[in-house]
């Protein structure tokens, strides 16, 4: 088998570029200044593919590819902004806005403006409602905000932590991040490291102290809401 | 809580141990022993599960989760599932299901104060042809079929039934059988194929066998077969593995589930001539859980080739053997898509993977995999011992052979039929199907993701390239019948909700499109300015975006329907 070509040269949006061989579409796009929105997209979690904000026209193919994962081939032509690359990324805002509570997603709200997207457009759409999560000292869940970008859950499975507190209950449009049965943090696996809250885009998970001066509260009264919200502790063993 | 002793414990533990020391993909199998038994899966039951397979907890209950036959809560002592989906809803399932919850005294999605029933509102269970259908679970004995529906016998707790209803101009696959049950392995005879094969034939010229034959697969992408099973076979690293795809669950489709219920050892030496082709000695047949007696039938059929020598060990004295087993899916049409059955069997929530890689060189544990669906493997044997320019006398240059069609809906004979490619669709409804009931109105051709049809239409001729070049599918050869009294808005909107029940939610396209395409097509009668535009939008977006094909294709009748009776959709 021959050895594969170590850099491949392609075009992107018209600019010709070389880029070595297994790099993304959105590398190679990022590496000469043109931008390419991702949401589900993080440095330090496996892409899945799954916001498809980043979706490019190859070749004018049959259908639209995600960025984020197709690999550079040599004599691609990539179109990385045309009409039809358009109504997907403003169709996707549009349904995710008219969904999730994106108020403080700047990210997300700035894509809203720069692909026209209509925050009205689907007026009496569902929207996904859960009670906010206040169930330990240290982080609050807001899924009324949640995208399902899966990042949590990545960092808390085998993208760092190994830990596997968090999964994906039910499907389709009513699947959300949860624990097993539903069970407070501290009955889980959750040994409260943190990275979720640091990977999360859309202040659905927030650290407790934020979100508590944000309600108003003093640091005192933040710390009296957390009292008997510690971790259930384990007897411990000896064998 | 349960104590450390107590009997439920002690039982569960029992239970788990026969799955002891195997790997993950096990899980499926030991959720649908605890579900069977105890009517629910609980957190006693995870807990004991996830220690004995070594699975985090949280895993187990997203995989609960994920399946619609699996319960986390108790639910009923009987669960019973009405279809709604389009053949079923013509022929009065919201009646029926309205008559059965007066008769308990609960509505759909409740449970009867004395815990004995639940009812439930379901989404095709690929009894089309005998509709309205029922399935239902018993705790401690587990699912049957009803159809059509009989609110006695299932509350009686008679047994469910149903026929196959066939009818074949070839008489391949489909030839002077008992509908009633299964073809015995002494009614069907030697699996005098697989001796040719294993005993004349290296498996480069079995694959050279099927490649002439010019087949493709018949699960609806009509990818070519030989060249799958040549790709997996040159595929670097071991095992390989032969995965059958039973998993047919889509509005309209049931000719595998007639194949499977009556043929069964056809399928098993199809399967057995595929992996010994392709190097494999594991074969899996992933089968829908709502497909109770196919499933009983197949594993009847896998002992009695067992006991024949057929499969197992050293097949016939050639040293070839091949090991096969069942795997129930848990209702979830998306275990249709080749990966997301993979995951299934995986034992993980059904999620679709990024293709590439492809099955052939990354398929069931990223190992090299052919994935066939059942009529296709059912072919096999035919071709192996009669040869493709045989299998070549039927059909077109392009659309070789012979095919089976799913017809359901106002026909006078609904039925599976087995027709040599290129014969019109007017001779399947006329010639076959005795005829229209009523005036015809629209065809939905290819099931669900499919695409509809108007009346002039109907002397197309039924080849892949001839419905291609007016814009249809065959599909997996689902032909659905409306005659002018029905109200295709109803049946658009029954179709938007069986792709909003179904969808994983793992992309964004699908997971919001069929929500808000759902939403749209149930006001289609008082809609709001710019709902026209709104599904045009979402179904360009699903289509060009979503991740697999399940949302690639979720609003191709939508969009059919738009093309064809512009009318229904004020702007």
């Amino acid at each position: 088998m021959a050895e594969p070509a170590s850099t491949v040269t392609l075009t992107i949006d018209g600019q010709s570029v070389t880029v070595p061989a297994n790099t993304t579409i959105l590398e190679a796009a990022r590496s000469i200044g043109v931008d390419i929105p991702t949401i589900c997209a993080h440095d330090a979690t496996t892409p899945r593919g799954l916001c498809r904000l980043c979706v490019v026209d190859i070749n004018r193919g049959r259908l639209l590819q995600p960025a984020c994962i197709v690999p550079c081939q040599d004599g691609m032509v990539v179109e990385t902004a045309n009409e039809r690359v358009r109504t997907s990324r403003r169709t996707i805002l549009e349904m995710l806005h008219s969904a999730v509570d994106l108020s403080q997603a700047p990210a997300i709200q700035r894509y809203m403006a720069e692909y026209g997207a209509d925050p009205q457009r689907f007026p009496e759409g569902r929207r996904r409602e859960h009670p906010v999560l206040d169930d330990n000292a240290f982080y609050i869940r807001d899924y009324n905000k949640c995208v399902m970008c899966w990042r949590c859950m990545q960092v808390c499975a085998e993208d760092a932590q190994y830990i596997f507190a968090l999964s994906i209950d039910a499907r389709g449009f009513s699947s959300h991040i949860t624990t097993a049965f539903d069970i407070p943090m501290p009955e889980s696996t959750c040994v409260f490291c943190g990275q979720c809250v640091g990977v999360c885009p859309t202040n659905a998970l927030k650290p407790k102290i934020e979100w508590g001066l944000e309600q108003g509260l003093s640091p005192d009264q933040i710390r009296e809401t957390s009292r008997g919200m510690r971790r259930r502790q384990k007897p411990i063993r000896v064998e | 809580m349960v104590d450390q002793t107590s009997p439920e414990l002690v039982t569960l533990e029992r239970l788990a141990a026969d799955f002891a020391g195997r790997g993950r993909d096990a899980l499926l199998p030991a959720l649908w022993a605890v579900q069977t038994a105890y009517g629910y899966i609980g957190p006693e039951a995870v807990r004991v599960l996830s220690q004995t397979l070594d699975i985090p907890e949280a895993d187990i209950y997203g995989v609960i989760g994920f399946y619609s036959m699996f319960y986390d809560r108790p639910a009923g002592r009987t669960i019973i599932r009405v279809c709604t989906s389009p053949s079923c809803g013509l022929a009065g399932a919201d009646r029926a299901l309205h008559t059965l919850c007066d008769r308990l005294g609960t509505v759909p999605g409740g449970t009867t104060p004395d815990g004995q029933y639940t009812v439930e509102q379901t989404t095709c269970l690929g009894l089309c042809e005998h509709a309205p259908a029922a399935l239902v679970s018993r705790q401690g004995a587990g699912e049957q079929q009803y159809a059509p529906i009989d609110i006695d016998a299932i509350l009686a707790g008679q047994p469910g039934h149903h026929n196959g209803v066939i009818g074949s101009m070839t008489r391949v696959l489909l030839r002077d059988l008992p509908t009633d049950r299964a073809q015995t392995l002494a009614e069907y005879g030697e699996y005098v194929a697989l001796q040719r094969a294993l005993s004349d034939l290296m498996p480069e010229e079995v694959i050279a066998k099927i490649e002439a034959s010019g087949l493709v697969g018949r699960g609806g992408a009509a990818f070519p077969t030989g060249l799958k099973w040549s790709f997996t076979r040159r595929a670097p690293g071991t095992p390989h593995y032969v995965v059958c795809n039973a998993d047919e669950s889509e509005p309209g489709t049931f000719k595998d589930r007639v194949l499977l219920e009556i043929r069964p050892h056809l399928l098993l030496e199809g399967l057995a001539i595929c992996a010994y082709a392709i190097g494999a000695e594991q074969a899996y047949i992933f089968i829908r859980g709502e497909y109770p007696l196919a499933t009983e039938r197949l594993q009847q059929a896998i002992a009695e080739a067992e006991a024949a020598g057929y499969l197992g060990e050293n097949i016939l004295g050639s040293g070839f053997s091949l090991h096969v087993e069942v795997r129930r899916g848990a209702g979830a049409y998306i275990c249709g898509e080749e990966t997301a059955l993979f995951e299934a069997i995986e034992g993980k929530r059904g999620y679709p993977r990024i293709k590439p890689p492809f099955p052939t060189t990354h398929g069931l544990f990223g190992k090299p995999t052919v994935i066939n669906n059942v009529e296709t493997l059912c072919k096999v044997p035919g071709i192996i011992n009669r040869g493709g320019r045989w299998f070549r006398q039927w059909g077109t240059d392009l659309s070789t052979g012979i095919k089976l069609v799913a017809v359901s809906g106002h026909v006078q004979r609904p039925g599976v039929y087995e027709i040599p490619l290129g014969v019109t669709l007017r001779h399947v409804l006329e010639a076959l199907c005795g005829g229209v009931v009523g005036e015809l109105q629209a065809v939905l051709m290819g099931g669900a993701a499919g695409t509809f049809l108007r009346p002039e239409e109907i002397d197309v001729r039924l080849t892949f390239e001839d419905l291609r070049a007016i814009g249809s599918t065959l599909g997996s050869g689902a032909i659905m019948v409306f005659n002018d009294t029905v109200d295709l808005r109803d049946v658009l909107r029954r179709i938007g909700e069986f792709f909003q029940h179904e969808s994983c939610g793992k992309c964004y396209p699908c997971q919001l499109g069929t929500q808000r395409q759902k939403e749209i097509l149930d006001r289609l009668a008082t809609p709001l300015p710019g709902d026209r535009q709104r599904l045009a939008d979402i179904g360009q977006t699903m289509t060009e975006s979503s991740l697999c094909g399940l949302g690639q294709t979720a609003a191709a009748a939508v969009l059919s329907a738009m093309r064809q009776w512009p009318e229904l959709f004020p702007a």
